[in-house]
């Protein structure tokens, strides 16, 4: 098992949602869901996360922001869409300001259901999206190594 | 003696991390029961540090991994001085440099956040530095010496001749190990007012380091603490256990303060409790001359 499944650190943001999705993903994190006991440490820094929680359809003004927060997380990442807004827009995927949904903007690799999404739905998506990191961490190694593997032949042609 | 002690700081060099990881790993599984909940399990902190290693090392400028560095090599020295048993002016300046180079690696990324948080840390530690260099003097009213090694054979109760100096090691340890209340420049706990403070902008590696040279620190403050108890077995082994959980508790039944309480407090507590349990020392040694 990889470290990195057993300690996705997570960063949260609000890309205009109504609220209702955000005081879910901030009970998940309370005592009562105990998101620790998965090694989820929140950070508010996206240097130092692994996994980004994101809410809302994502609103022309936000954009900057969603992409920033998206571009500063190391590699391997794992964005979580939370809500029906997340995903499509929800109730609000008419307005005119709006992108109607986090994959507009940045590539999703987990969506959680829900109007508000439920705290028990939500951890469900970070354990998912933790085995997802696994996943490319994996084959962010097997591609190093192939890169490897590809240069050596070439470097011996080269002698 | 002076054999024993270098084998004690080579055995800290080497065990300190291990010793320092659960040192957390116990302390996050103590504060999630106390909160009612299961918690991590308690290697957690080696998970996140291996995470953290594993990270491609991506700084924000080309002076921030040699600060963060220098922090680690100073802060593990400033243990490794402690229990070889050297110089207390040497350990104090050790101990500073460490802390100072975490503050200029703050400064240098330019987050506005984590210059908060080092301005921060430095008052924090005008908050425990006084109180550090009354602890080492106290030691050595008690054992006449220095030396780790000296003042843990001493064979008197220490924690009954230093209970003041005691209290205000107390609260240097809630400090230092960033505790509510006093964690103002940084905090393990989620979220605070300063996203990460002084760790911001710090990723990967050399978060890594520093989580490392927490864990260095939280060893020797712990050593620190022993000498207290050392002159019986069982009060070596409970009246450190005891004072690492009571410092759980207050981690978790506390607010956080503002920092102008952190300082007054400390000084306080540093003039009041540390000096005061001072001046019997200096008053006897006038009357027996
Ligand atoms: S999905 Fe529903 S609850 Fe969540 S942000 Fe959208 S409207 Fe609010």
């Amino acid at each position: 098992m990889s470290a990195i499944e057993k300690s996705p650190w997570l960063i949260h943001y609000d890309a205009s949602s109504c609220n209702g999705c955000d005081i879910e993903v901030l009970a998940c994190l309370t005592p009562m869901y105990d998101a620790e006991r998965f090694g989820c440490i929140v950070t508010g820094d996206p240097k130092q996360a692994d996994i980004f929680l994101i809410t809302g359809s994502v609103n022309n003004l936000n954009i900057p922001v969603v992409k920033n927060i998206y571009e500063q997380m190391p590699e391997p990442k794992a964005v979580v869409a939370i809500g029906a807004c997340a995903y499509s827009g929800g109730v609000f995927a008419e307005c005119y300001n709006v992108q109607g949904g986090v994959a507009k903007v940045i590539p999703v690799d987990v969506y959680v259901p829900g109007c508000a999404a439920k705290p028990e739905s939500i951890l469900d998506g970070v354990v998912r999206a933790a085995q997802i990191l696994a996943e490319k961490k994996k084959a962010m190694r097997k591609a190093r190594r192939a890169a490897r593997h590809a240069e050596s032949p070439a470097q011996e042609a080269a002698k | 003696m002076k054999g024993y002690e270098l084998y004690l700081a080579i055995a800290y060099l080497v065990l300190g991390p291990f010793v320092g990881g659960l040192i957390d790993g116990v302390s996050r599984k103590v504060t999630a029961r106390l909160q009612g909940r299961v918690g991590p399990p308690i290697i957690q902190p080696f998970y996140d540090l291996r995470k953290l290693f594993s990270r491609k090392l991506d700084p924000v400028n080309s002076l921030q991994m040699p600060l963060v560095v220098s922090h680690f090599i100073f802060a593990v020295a400033t243990g490794f001085l402690i229990f070889e048993g050297s110089d207390i002016l040497l350990i104090i300046f050790v101990l500073t440099l460490a802390a100072i180079f975490l503050v200029l690696a703050a400064y240098s990324t330019g987050s506005p956040f984590s210059a908060i948080g080092a301005d921060r840390e430095l008052i924090m530690m005008t908050a425990y530095e006084p109180m550090v260099i009354l602890t080492l003097v106290g030691f050595f009213k008690v054992a006449g010496s220095f030396h780790f090694g000296d003042i843990a054979a001493v064979g008197k109760p220490t924690i009954l001749l230093l209970p003041g100096i005691f209290l205000g090691l107390v609260f240097v340890l809630i400090m230092k190990l960033r505790k509510s209340p006093f964690d103002i420049s940084t905090s393990h706990h989620a979220h605070q007012e300063l996203v990460k403070g002084l760790t911001a902008d710090l990723g990967g590696p050399a978060l890594g380091l520093v989580e490392l040279a927490d864990w260095y620190e939280s060893v020797y403050l712990y050593g620190l603490v022993f000498l207290f108890f050392s002159w019986n077995p069982i009060a070596a082994v409970l009246g450190p256990l005891a004072t690492y959980f009571i410092i759980i508790l207050i981690d978790n039944v506390t607010a956080r303060v503002k920092w102008e309480l952190a300082l007054t407090s400390a000084w306080i507590v540093a003039i009041v409790a540390g000096v005061g349990n001072l001046i019997p020392f200096y008053l006897i040694a006038r009357v027996v001359h």
